[in-house]
């Protein structure tokens, strides 16, 4: 068999397996998010918390919610790293450096997990375990708990309420990812992914001598990473890690659990506003994207263009040998597809063209099918402003799953696509212009720039992968690329959560002749159109610099 | 205003005991109990899938990559490769101990070069190509040196390796710098040379490998490859009891 066609099956097996966890799991997400009763231990954590979870909040007070429990998740985070040097079970670790701490705190609570630091060198059992894990399931359930409050904002009418936040938040750890994650982590160990406690250790060697080691809670932390986007890996080298991704079974199941809630909510979507068909107008999106840019990395990465490549005789550079590259194109596509930003090949070493692929996947905004909630949001998002174009175009008011289009509405939605963009090219340009950012490039010119590029694209959309060859623990990087990840997670939060409330508050209008059909395959491509738009009008100047020039040439 | 001040603290205590409910939750208990199955069930795998030599002495985990080298020699700054031992990929991009000096752990990482790194353009052409002195430590270098090497030091007297009959993970290093993995193709290709140096019949060694080459997943997951570490510790059961 060709490493093609075992490629095409592989692609094939995925798409099997997401269409057979699709509905049980889109509906049962439905029924988390609508269902009044709480478990016996969901009551007691929300003794804990000492909210009532059954009380509803108006878009003020469940934004007040979201931010509260983010602004003391990154404290927590940071003083954490702060105090790894007096912390037990840091394995003699150090504190981390303020500005290399605060960057991973935001990163890991922005649901972004851009790394600067060294996972194996640098961060003990505790940090790891006890706060960067803990952010995987957390900022995963503030997500998805932000998507369902717009979900709703469409499904009700005629009052301001969005649900409650702790409720949604807290539903979302134990209900969704919890169950998933002790599966699949047991699922990974029997891959060979390791689990354990030990301390740093030698092991011997076959020509003698030793290797030290450090253990860890590696298998638990790899589920959560791709369940919930996140993509922090516990090692430097992330899934391409032997110990993180054993083999190419469960590089295929971690591709899978990237895609798989993402996907799924669409169903969700769908149930909550009382039309499947429209969450598959949603989902058919998602999927022709995500399966266009497949396609097209597995081409470019198969073609090995690029004259060290045709040199080597195949872009193995930085890929595995035991995911191919298929399996590495299969991953890298997903991973930037969604707010993953998990690697098991290293995109730096990608063909140009493959590098421009994954840059472009994060430009449009991770929405195809996007990060756990973000990527449905940002969806409907973009779905708003479809249905605004062709409101324009025929000359009526706009109206989408029944509720108007109007000013208000249409101003939430574009403050959300500005911000993203304005955080990408305002920073790259700054740190362009200034003199010393430049010193942290690996490689020189179009690749350089794009490794800029890249980095303000994958903090700002809180993807968190990196073109690695960038030297990105300087304070310069550590603080603008903080800075970039949070206001790029929380900003566009706060228009969609004002969006919501907005659309909740409204009387619903019947549907009419004049209505746009929006559960119709003519919706689907106006919206991959308005996509395809205002992606490449924003970014198509500062892609033709850096990975388009560099594929040209080549 | 005292009234929206004492709502905020309110409002950030919750948000603080929430986070600590949710930490013992998803960052104690999850975490030990998925550590308490796993070492149930799979405690080999669970541990790093250490293996053992066939006398019972631990050589490393089939997962990770191992160097084979002589040792180092004055004025060397990288060892030679023991060349009666399999090889693995190169891994330029493994880096050092940079950022803890307490240990000397492994470091995972990759070399993050492009496929352009070391090119030049030709101006007549448009076209990018690697020129024959390439800068130093660039891409281009790293394959050029690293198809050398495979070369010479896998050509034997009656059989010249030609550059053709290189597979590309010979010449790459991986996203790890772990790999624990070559091609059945850059086994086959070190056979003659490894044959040679251990003083086996070729056709026996060829047979090593072919044992030591495991197909894809299922039939169509991943690549076919040949666990080094597994393989040199067969030959070197193979070469005791010869």
């Amino acid at each position: 068999m060709s490493s093609e066609l075992a490629g095409l099956l592989q692609l094939l097996a995925l798409i099997a397996a997401l269409a057979l966890a699709y509905r049980p799991l889109g509906d049962y997400m439905a029924r988390v998010y609508s269902s009044d009763k709480h478990l016996r231990v969901e009551k007691w954590i929300y003794k804990g918390i000492g909210a009532d979870p059954d009380a509803e909040m108006r878009w003020t007070a469940y934004l007040r919610g979201v931010l509260a429990f983010s602004a003391v998740g990154v404290l927590f985070l940071y003083l954490l790293q702060r105090a790894q040097g007096v912390l037990p079970g840091s394995l003699g670790f150090v504190a981390i450096d303020p500005d290399q701490a605060f960057n991973t705190a935001a990163s890991f609570v922005a649901n972004t997990n851009w790394q600067s630091y060294y996972g194996e060198q640098a961060m003990g059992h505790v940090v790891q375990t006890g706060g960067l894990a803990v952010q995987n399931f957390v900022s995963a359930a503030v997500g998805i708990a932000v998507a369902v409050a717009l979900v709703r904002g469409f499904a009700r009418s005629r009052t301001g309420e969005l649900g409650n936040f702790w409720a949604d938040l807290v539903r979302g750890v134990v209900r969704i990812l919890l169950p998933l994650s002790v599966i699949g982590a047991v699922a990974l160990v029997a891959c060979g992914a390791i689990q354990n406690f030990a301390g740093i250790h030698e092991v011997g060697q076959f020509m003698g001598g030793s290797q030290q080691w450090n253990g860890g809670a590696v298998a638990s932390q790899e589920v959560i990473k791709e369940l919930g986007t996140n993509g922090g890996g516990y090692f430097n080298a992330n899934s391409a890690h032997p110990f993180e991704n054993p083999n190419a079974l469960s590089n295929l199941f971690e591709i899978f659990l990237i895609l798989l809630i993402p996907f799924a909510l669409t169903r969700t979507f769908g149930r909550m506003v009382g039309s499947l068909k429209q969450g598959y107008a949603i989902l058919g999106t998602m999927a022709g994207i995500w399966l266009l840019f497949t396609g097209l990395m597995l081409w470019t990465e198969f073609a090995g263009h690029g004259p060290a490549f045709e040199l080597a005789g195949g872009a193995m550079e930085g890929k595995e040998t035991r995911f191919g590259i298929a399996g590495s194109a299969l991953f890298s596509v997903a991973t930037t597809l969604t707010s993953t930003g998990a690697v098991n090949s290293f995109h730096s070493s990608n063909t140009g063209f493959g590098g421009g692929i994954d840059l472009l996947g994060m430009q449009l905004g991770e929405i195809a099918p996007g990060g756990v909630g973000s990527g449905l949001y940002g969806m409907l998002i973009m779905a708003v402003i479809a249905v605004f174009l062709a409101g324009l175009m025929v000359g009526r008011t706009p109206e989408y799953l029944g509720k108007k289009i109007g000013t208000r509405e249409i101003k939430f939605a574009a403050c959300y696509i500005l911000v993203t963009p304005a955080l990408v090219l305002g920073f790259t340009a700054v740190a362009m212009a200034l003199p010393t950012p430049g010193n942290s490039m690996t490689n020189a010119g179009a690749h350089g720039f794009s490794e800029i590029l890249y980095a303000y694209t994958s903090g700002a959309n809180n993807n968190g992968s990196a073109f690695a060859g960038l030297n990105a623990d300087t304070q310069w990087f550590n603080s603008t690329i903080g800075i970039a990840m949070l206001l790029g997670r929380f900003l566009p939060m706060v228009f969609v959560l004002a969006l919501a409330g907005s659309l909740a508050e409204q009387q619903p209008v019947p549907a009419s002749a004049g209505t746009l059909r929006t559960e119709k395959p003519l919706f689907t491509g106006l919206l991959i159109g308005t996509i395809v738009i205002i992606t490449g009008l924003t970014y198509f100047p500062a892609l033709a610099l850096g990975p388009l020039a560099e594929g040209l040439a080549s | 205003m005292h009234n929206s001040v004492g709502n905020t603290a309110r409002l950030l205590g919750a948000a603080l005991r929430a986070l600590l409910v949710l930490t013992v939750v998803t960052g104690v208990l999850y975490p030990l109990a998925v550590t308490g199955v796993a070492q149930g069930l799979f405690p080999g795998k669970a541990n790093g899938s250490e293996i053992e030599d066939a006398s019972g002495r631990v050589v490393g985990s089939s997962l990770i990559g191992q160097r084979y080298d002589l040792p180092l020699k004055k004025g060397e700054e990288t060892p030679a490769p023991d060349l009666k031992w399999f090889q693995p990929r190169p891994a330029n991009g493994l880096g050092t101990n940079s950022v803890n000096t307490q240990y000397a752990l492994i470091l995972s990482g990759a070399t993050n070069r492009s496929g352009e790194d070391g090119a030049l353009h030709n101006p007549r052409t448009g076209k990018a190509y690697c020129p024959e002195k390439p800068a130093e430590g660039t891409l281009c270098a790293q394959v050029l040196d690293a198809r050398a090497a495979v070369i010479k030091d896998n050509s034997v007297p009656g059989h010249e390796v030609k550059p053709a009959d290189i597979p590309a993970d010979a010449v790459t290093s991986s996203g790890s710098g772990l790999d624990p993995h070559i091609s059945p193709a850059y086994a086959e290709l070190q056979v003659r040379r490894v044959a040679e140096k251990n003083g086996l019949p070729v056709a026996r060694v060829e047979r090593l490998v072919q044992e030591h080459t495991d197909g894809r997943i299922l039939g169509f997951l991943g690549e076919p490859r040949v666990n080094v570490l597994e393989l040199n510790v067969a030959l070197r059961e193979l070469v005791a009891g010869k």
